[in-house]
This record gives structure tokens, sequence and C-alpha cells, in this order.
């Protein structure tokens, strides 16, 4: 509680060493799959390292082979292709219905719950039952129908909630000069609305991104023919033996961390701008 | 033509409550009509049957799959709290800049960039039997032979969820936490209150809507889940939602829906009470 005196009470000790084990359980894992994957060729699954190698990355690139290893280059472009269209939807989506919230309208709790239930039941039963459905109407299972569709159940609440906390610390007095002004509804939205909340739209359209390239709960039921990624390594697991998993994890953490560091790349430069232009 | 301002709402929030409605609501009222229809090996008939409803309720099994998953969001629910209030109390509380909190804060959320069945498999070179903690036991002369309960059992299920939850609580409880009034704390210390009571009398209550949040994440993820179970036990323990997904395999459609329906009846009435303690839209407003 040292607000304002500077000596340190013991409390700060023991809980800062609370945090470094903490740190330690949270990464040890991970440090363990990022070293492994660099694994000679003669290596197991456990440490000690057998000499140091990219053999288990070109095991992986070579697409067929190796043991148990499936077509992960294209269960990779698939789940790309998934992923980015179910970003640009969700961002469309998401942005529209946090306009919509701006005002009273009938139906509004009705919505704003079947999106809490939507992201707080279980993946597993949400994807069963879409799955159930299509199954009872005679429809086949196939990505971009009921895939897409079981993805945006996931990718939506939360496009939806950082809508509510972006539009909820806009101020209004913009819009509202805007309008003095004279522009319209349009130009408003385009000219005023859009860049302020400009960042909100990034981290929706990157959320999205991700959590659709991450998702299996809900997907695995209804992608039809084809595995996506997260579908693929999980065959992986029960079937290597080798640190080929390791490797994909490595790569599949790189793919994530890229995704992440360019979206914030993104907002910085945006935030940076906008400082510049207040500043003249 | 000017539509109302209503309209225009409607409008908006169309393509959102047409895909909850489409993808949501109609598949949970499809779940609860096949869980009472009749079924065989291949297909689901359109008739009248209660048998799968009647194994849900009389069924010992069921009884004991549900022990788990509770003895499961239990213990996970202690120690994610417990750890996750100490860690956001540091963060909040004793880390001075607001710059070093902010890379403590992303330091925690960074390892959850790697997929999650990576990082279930990631404990076996540290927990299995010739893994790290197992060398590091026999190198230290604790134990003469590797411990076998740490990788495939019930402990590894309890290590991968804790590993998985803390952080959402460390997260949700901080946001609370940065809210309460520094001033108040101020006055409670002036007056002589003790850390300790500090804690107990303002910060808990004040932070009790991000525990609230917080808790939603941890038991529904527990409750839900089959993923953790299948990988960190081998196959070895059973969770109410495990039997379900294994019904869903063997195509056993109906008593898959009545077992669905049942779990997702326990989660959402959970998730009502929680929400007595947190308004959502409030908590990401102000």
């Amino acid at each position: 509680m040292a607000t304002r005196k500077r000596k340190r009470p013991l409390s700060f000790y023991v809980l800062a060493t609370l945090l470094g084990g903490y740190a330690i359980f949270l990464y040890a894992p991970m440090a363990c799959v990022y070293v492994l994957s660099f694994q000679g060729p003669q290596g197991g699954m456990s440490f000690p390292m057998v000499g140091w190698s990219t053999h288990w990355f070109e095991v992986l690139f070579q697409g067929t082979g190796g043991q148990g290893v499936g077509d992960i280059p294209a269960a990779f472009r698939r789940s790309i292709r998934m992923a980015v269209i179910v970003a640009v939807l969700s961002m469309i989506i998401s942005v529209a219905a946090g306009m919509a919230y701006r005002r009273k309208f009938p139906g509004a709790n009705l919505v704003f719950y079947s999106a809490i239930a939507s992201m707080v039941l279980p993946g597993i039963f949400v994807g069963f039952g879409i799955a159930l459905t299509f199954n009872l109407l005679g429809w086949r299972v196939n990505w971009f129908t009921s895939g897409i569709g079981a993805q945006l159940t996931w990718t939506l609440p939360f496009g939806m909630l950082i809508m509510f906390i972006v539009l909820g610390r806009f101020n209004p007095a913009y819009e509202e000069a805007a309008t003095d002004l004279g522009a319209n509804a349009r130009q408003r939205f385009w000219m005023v609305i859009v860049p302020i909340i400009l960042p909100g739209i990034i981290a929706i359209t990157m959320a999205s991104l991700t959590s659709s390239y991450e998702e299996i709960a809900r997907t695995q039921l209804n992608v039809g023919t084809g595995n996506t990624m997260p579908m693929e390594i999980t065959g992986l697991l029960t079937a290597a033996t080798s640190p080929v998993i390791f490797a994909v994890g490595t790569i599949t953490t790189f793919v994530s961390f890229s995704l992440v560091i360019a979206s914030l790349l993104v907002m910085t430069r945006l935030a940076k701008r906008r400082s510049s232009r207040t500043a003249q | 033509m000017k539509l109302s301002p209503k309209a225009v709402s409607l409008l908006q929030i169309a393509p959102m409550g047409i895909i909850f409605a489409a993808m949501v609501l109609v598949p949970l009222v499809i779940i609860f009509v096949v869980s009472f229809l009749d079924y065989d090996f291949a297909q689901v008939f359109p008739e009248i049957y209660l048998g799968s409803w009647k194994d849900v309720f009389t069924s010992q099994l069921t009884l004991n799959l549900y022990e788990t998953t509770f003895k499961f969001v239990a213990i996970v629910w202690v120690v994610t709290f417990t750890l996750g209030f100490s860690i956001a109390y540091f963060l909040v509380f004793h880390v001075r800049s607001m710059q070093v909190r902010l890379m403590l804060l992303a330091a925690i959320a960074i390892p959850f960039w790697t997929s999650g069945p990576i990082r279930a498999v990631a404990w076996v070179p540290l927990l299995g039997r010739e893994g790290l903690v197992n060398q590091a036991l026999l190198g230290l002369g604790i134990v003469t032979e590797p411990v076998s309960w740490l990788m495939y059992s019930e402990f590894a299920i309890l290590i991968a969820y804790i590993h998985l939850l803390t952080m959402p609580m460390v997260i949700t409880i901080s946001n609370s936490m940065m809210k309460v009034p520094r001033s108040i704390i101020q006055a409670a210390q002036d007056a002589g209150a003790s850390e300790f009571q500090i804690i107990r009398e303002i910060i808990l209550p004040l932070a009790r809507p991000g525990i609230a949040i917080g808790t939603i994440f941890v038991v529904t993820a527990v409750m839900g889940d089959f993923f953790i179970v299948k990988t960190m036990s081998g196959g070895q323990v059973n969770t109410a939602t495990m039997a379900i997904v294994t019904e869903l395999n063997a195509f056993q459609y109906p008593p898959a829906a009545a077992k669905s329906v049942l779990m997702l009846a326990i989660v959402l009435g959970l998730v009502a009470i929680l929400l007595r303690f947190a308004d959502i839209r409030k908590e990401l407003t102000k």
C-alpha cells in the first residue's frame, strides 16, 4: 500500500515473488515448445537436445511427408481464407450494430443477451446445435455457410463489446459540431465517427481474424470436408510422436505474433498521425 | 425518403440479430426438440421418446460426471481467484508506474497467442515421465523413480486449466481495481487501517464486478471444455462435457442433446446469477 511512502512493505516482496513464480509457470511450457522445435533429427519430444537443426520444419513444409503429418499447408490456406472473410464480416456487422445501440430500439436487450449467451455458452454445444439444424433441414454443412456462421457466433459478441467501449467514450460534441456545419448523416459517419473509432474497428478486425484462425469447438462439426489448421494440429497431437508438433507450434505462434504486432503498429501510426494533426 | 431513427437502428442491428437468431437461438431450440426424439444407430426419427431424458436424471453415471466437473470448477476457481486477485492487487496498488503495469499485463497475455492444442502438448516435455520436472526431482534426489501422476492425470488437467484461466481473472480484477479511487485508500490509511483491512473492507467489495466477470470466464471455460480433459488425462478422466462429445462422435444425437440441454441450463443459470454482480455494459463504457 505504498502510494506515498517510498519504503516498500514486506507484502511487496511477497507478491513480487508470487508474480515471478507465476511468470515462470506461464512461460515454461511455451519456452519448451520453441526450444524443442529446433531439436536435432535424432532427438525426441523431451529434453535433452540432441543437437540443433531445422529438420522438423523441413519435414513440416514437405506437406504430406513425415509420420502422421497431414497436409498442413492446405489446412493453413483454408484457415486463412476463412479467417479473412470472418474478420471482414465481423467488422461490418459489429460497426453497424454498435451504431444501432446509440439509440433505443425494440429488441435491444434481446440481441444483447443473445450475444452474451453466444459468448458464454460452451462452443461445442453451439457447434452441435448448428450442425444438428443443418442436418434436420437436409442441408450439407459447408465451410462458407455453416462454417462461417459458426465462427461469427464467436467473433460477433466480442465485436459488439468493443463497439460499446469505443462508442461509450465517443464525445457527441464532435458530431453536433459537424451537424451545425451542415454535414449530412453520411458525411458525419465517414468524416467524423469512423476516423475517431478507427482503432476500435481495427481491434475488432484483428481480434476476429485471430480468433477465427484459432477456433475449433464451434468450427469442427460445421466445416464440412477439409480440416482447418487447429483441427489439423489436434489430429497431429494423437498421431505425431516427433518434434514436428513443436515446429507447428513455433510457426503458428509466429503467425499470431506477426498479426498482433502488425495491428499494434497500425494503431500507433494512427495515434501519431492524429496527435500531429491536432497539434497543428 | 427519410427513415425514422428507430427504423435506422433496426436496419443496423438486423445482420447481427439474424445471425444470432439463425446460428444460436434456432439451434438451441433444435437441440431441445431433438432431445425428445427417438433414434437408432443411423438416424433420428420424428417420434417422441423420453428415454434420453430418463437416462439423464436417473443414471448414476451422470451424477458422477457432474461431480467430477464441479470438483474441477471449484478447485480451479479457488486457485485462479487467489492467484488472480493477488497478482492484480500487486499490479494495481504496488507497481507505481503505469507503464510498468501495462508492460506486466501484456507479458501475462502474450503466451495466449499460441494456439490451444499446442499449449496442451507443451506440457509433455515438462511433466512427462522424461520431462524436466522429473529430471529435476531425480537429479536433486527427492525421488528415486519418475513421478507418473504429473502427466495424464487429474493433476495435469488442473495445471492446464489454471495455466489457461488465471489470465482472465488478472485482467478483469485489475480492471475493477484500477477504478478504486485512491482517495478512499488514503483516507483509510490515515485512519490507521492495516493493509489487510483495506483489502478486506475496501478493495474486495469494490472489485466485485471484475471478480464476477472473471468467474464467468473460468466457470464457463471449465464446464464447456473437453479438449484439455482429453489431451491432459490421456483418456483416463471423464467429465459431463466429455460424455456428450463421446456420444456426438457416435452420432447418438438425442441422448447427446438431452445432456446438452441440462448442461446449457446449468451454465446459463450460473451466468445469470453472476451477472447480478456486474452490469457488463456499464463496466465497458465507464
